[in-house]
């Protein structure tokens, strides 16, 4: 499996998802320029975590424009896995292939460290590893991670089990019901701000994070493995 | 050319964490009679003139880019200038 590391000008977590993906997993990765335009031979797309374009104007709201952008649009619609953590979850929300937005922290304050998480939904294409309701600790780091949607698009999320994630316990930023993160209607778009890429080896504090990368795999090799 | 003036506000539905903490400052200076404060981007363009309405293309702007329709209002004074 192929996995494309987007890579923004400010991307900041783009090494840690490459990591992930080639030394965790051992599967192919590459990084991709944002200003590339084809995603051909590849199978799934990260979109990293850091700070695009400076932040400017909004989070995610320049990036969105990148012509690489049209390419994950495209891998989105041909129902390739598309996971966007932190800042790119903050660049899927502003391409419109996930509902709602950001705003700042209801503290103000940039907050970095581990949370724990709460799997609403163990039945996707990221999470077939977690057991429903399982606890995972994932650390955050972000100052713009208060989810937010009008009802109407809350009830919609419930509606669909969209809701992949929630905060446990103590909720960093004021999100709405707790959001950590939500998937797509079609189940293969996936924005969280947890930093799943920074949890896959006890080294580094924990490997909660490793089970997520591992269920894409085995999705696309359920899907795409030959069967004898 | 058209001198441009965006102003970008959350929407009032939308709880504005930047305001309520400055509102809280005011309040603590003395400024008690302060009900309410809504933190804004404010943006100034020059735009060439062309064939197309600019008054429509200032609205695609702000819906495309400038402004994020989920969360944010956004209003727009447009001005001709006269080149010299």
């Amino acid at each position: 499996m192929k996995f494309a590391v987007i890579v923004f000008p400010g991307s900041n977590c783009d090494v840690d998802m490459y990591h992930a993906a080639k030394d965790e997993l051992g599967e192919e990765a590459e990084y991709v320029w944002h200003d590339a335009t084809s995603l051909e031979g590849f199978d799934a797309v990260l979109l990293p975590g850091g700070f695009s374009f400076g932040d400017y104007l909004r989070t995610g709201a320049i990036a969105r424009f990148s012509p690489i952008m049209n390419e994950v649009v495209k891998a989105a619609q041909a129902r390739k896995p598309i996971l966007g953590v932190c800042n790119g979850f903050q660049v899927l929300l502003e391409a419109g292939l996930l509902p709602g937005a950001m705003r700042r922290n209801e503290s103000l304050k940039f907050i970095c460290r581990p949370v724990n998480l709460a799997v609403k939904n163990n039945e996707t294409m990221f999470t077939s590893f977690y057991n429903q309701d399982e606890v995972i600790q994932i650390p955050i780091a972000h100052g713009e991670g208060n989810y937010y949607c009008d009802a109407a698009t809350l009830a919609s999320l419930k509606e669909n089990n969209q809701i992949v994630f929630t905060y446990e316990g103590t909720n960093p930023n004021g999100s709405i019901e707790d959001i950590a993160g939500i998937i797509n209607k079609d189940g293969n778009v996936l924005g969280m701000m947890p930093h799943p890429e920074r949890a896959v080896d006890p080294l580094l504090g924990g490997a909660d994070g490793l089970k997520l990368f591992k269920s894409i795999v085995k999705q696309w090799r359920e899907t795409y493995a030959v069967k004898a | 050319m058209y001198k441009v003036k965006v102003y970008v506000t959350l929407r009032e539905s939308v709880l504005d964490p930047q305001g309520t903490a400055v509102k809280k400052s005011l309040d603590t200076m003395g400024y008690q009679a302060v009900e309410d404060v809504r933190i804004g981007k404010f943006m100034e363009l020059t735009i060439e003139k062309t064939d197309r309405d600019v008054e429509e293309v200032v609205k695609e702007m702000c819906e495309r880019l400038l402004s994020n329709p989920v969360i944010e209002d956004y209003r727009y004074e447009i001005e001709e200038s006269v080149v010299l």
